[in-house]
């Protein structure tokens, strides 16, 4: 398998600055009102944005940061920070896709900052190809969804995800979970979309490979 | 197409972004591998399941929280022109 040479890391340098989008006629959607009336002084117009984002906002950071009290900080200051630059908004991308790449920005400096003893970087773990190599070829019999309870399986996917590298981790949230394209993931990380498609094949890899320990047939060390 | 190589177009393939020829040499090696096939059935399920699942609570109570800090926070920046900043408002967790 190909390895992934991508020495760029982290976050972007603006990440108020909008992926322009590529589709030559695209849909005006309802956001870019409530943010034209958010910038005309109307707060009501603002919450309303928030009351849309936080959850969104909130499992990104979380997702990212394994730290739930990091995660509550980080939604407040992206909708803080969104608000004082609204007017850098333009409506030329979603108004989501902006708000995670700040939450983006904001999770991976906090990140940073809480390994200060050791420097850690986007890139830790991700020149090698340790655990992206199939080695389980069990199938998943009945759907993990039929064999779990539903705080089972949130836990399961909890502790999964959080043995991945930060790289690997946040790039299979913004691709996977948030629905992120590809080049999106790539403006929102610093990332060439090589590197993001390199990074999401490995990750994804890794899950499934931690994951089939308890959603392979016949298995019985889940039970 | 071997293994590896299969391996190598996953990402491609599951995005939908594959060339027809190299569909069709991916479909066959599927046809042929049964260890591919499911590598490819799990990993779907990888990424359904995580799409799926509500991995982190996010409660009413903690919604209401955080957005009433973020509104105070902006009303308490001044920033917006017709809103008049209360004297006693302060940033949350100050």
């Amino acid at each position: 398998m190909a390895v992934e040479t991508s020495t760029i890391a982290g976050a972007p340098h603006n990440p108020f600055e909008e992926v322009i989008a590529t589709d030559p006629q695209p849909e005006i959607h309802p956001d870019v009102a409530l943010v034209e009336r958010a910038k005309a002084g109307d707060t009501a117009a603002f919450e309303q944005l928030v009351r849309q984002y936080e959850r969104q906002i909130f499992r990104t950071a979380q997702h990212i940061t394994q730290n739930r009290e990091d995660a509550e900080d980080i939604t407040q200051d992206v909708f803080f920070k969104a608000f004082q630059k609204l007017d850098q908004f333009q409506g030329n991308s979603k108004f989501s896709t902006w708000l995670v790449r700040i939450a983006v920005n904001e999770s991976l400096m906090r990140l940073r900052k809480r390994k200060t003893s050791k420097t850690v970087s986007m890139d830790q773990d991700v020149e090698t190809d340790e655990g992206s190599i199939p080695r389980d070829f069990a199938e998943w019999r009945p759907n993990p969804e039929q064999n779990y309870s539903q705080s089972e399986l949130a836990e399961i996917l909890r502790k999964t995800i959080a043995g991945l590298p930060p790289g690997f981790r946040t790039v299979f949230t913004l691709r996977d979970i948030e629905n992120l394209s590809t080049e999106e993931t790539a403006a929102a990380l610093g990332l060439s979309v090589p590197a993001v498609k390199s990074r999401l094949l490995r990750a994804r890899l890794q899950l499934r490979e931690r994951l089939s320990r308890y959603f392979r047939q016949n298995n019985e060390a889940s039970k | 197409m071997n293994c590896t190589e299969f391996l190598s177009k996953l990402t491609d393939y599951f995005d939908g972004q594959i060339d027809p020829a190299l569909l069709t040499e991916v479909k066959a090696h599927l046809g042929t591998c049964h260890h591919c096939e499911v590598v490819v059935d799990t990993t779907r399920k990888t990424i359904d399941v995580y799409r799926g699942a509500v991995t982190y609570e996010f409660p009413e109570e903690l919604s209401n929280r955080l957005r009433a800090a973020v509104m105070e926070r902006c009303l308490a920046s001044g920033k917006l022109p017709n809103i008049e900043v209360k004297a006693s408002a302060k940033p949350a967790g100050q």
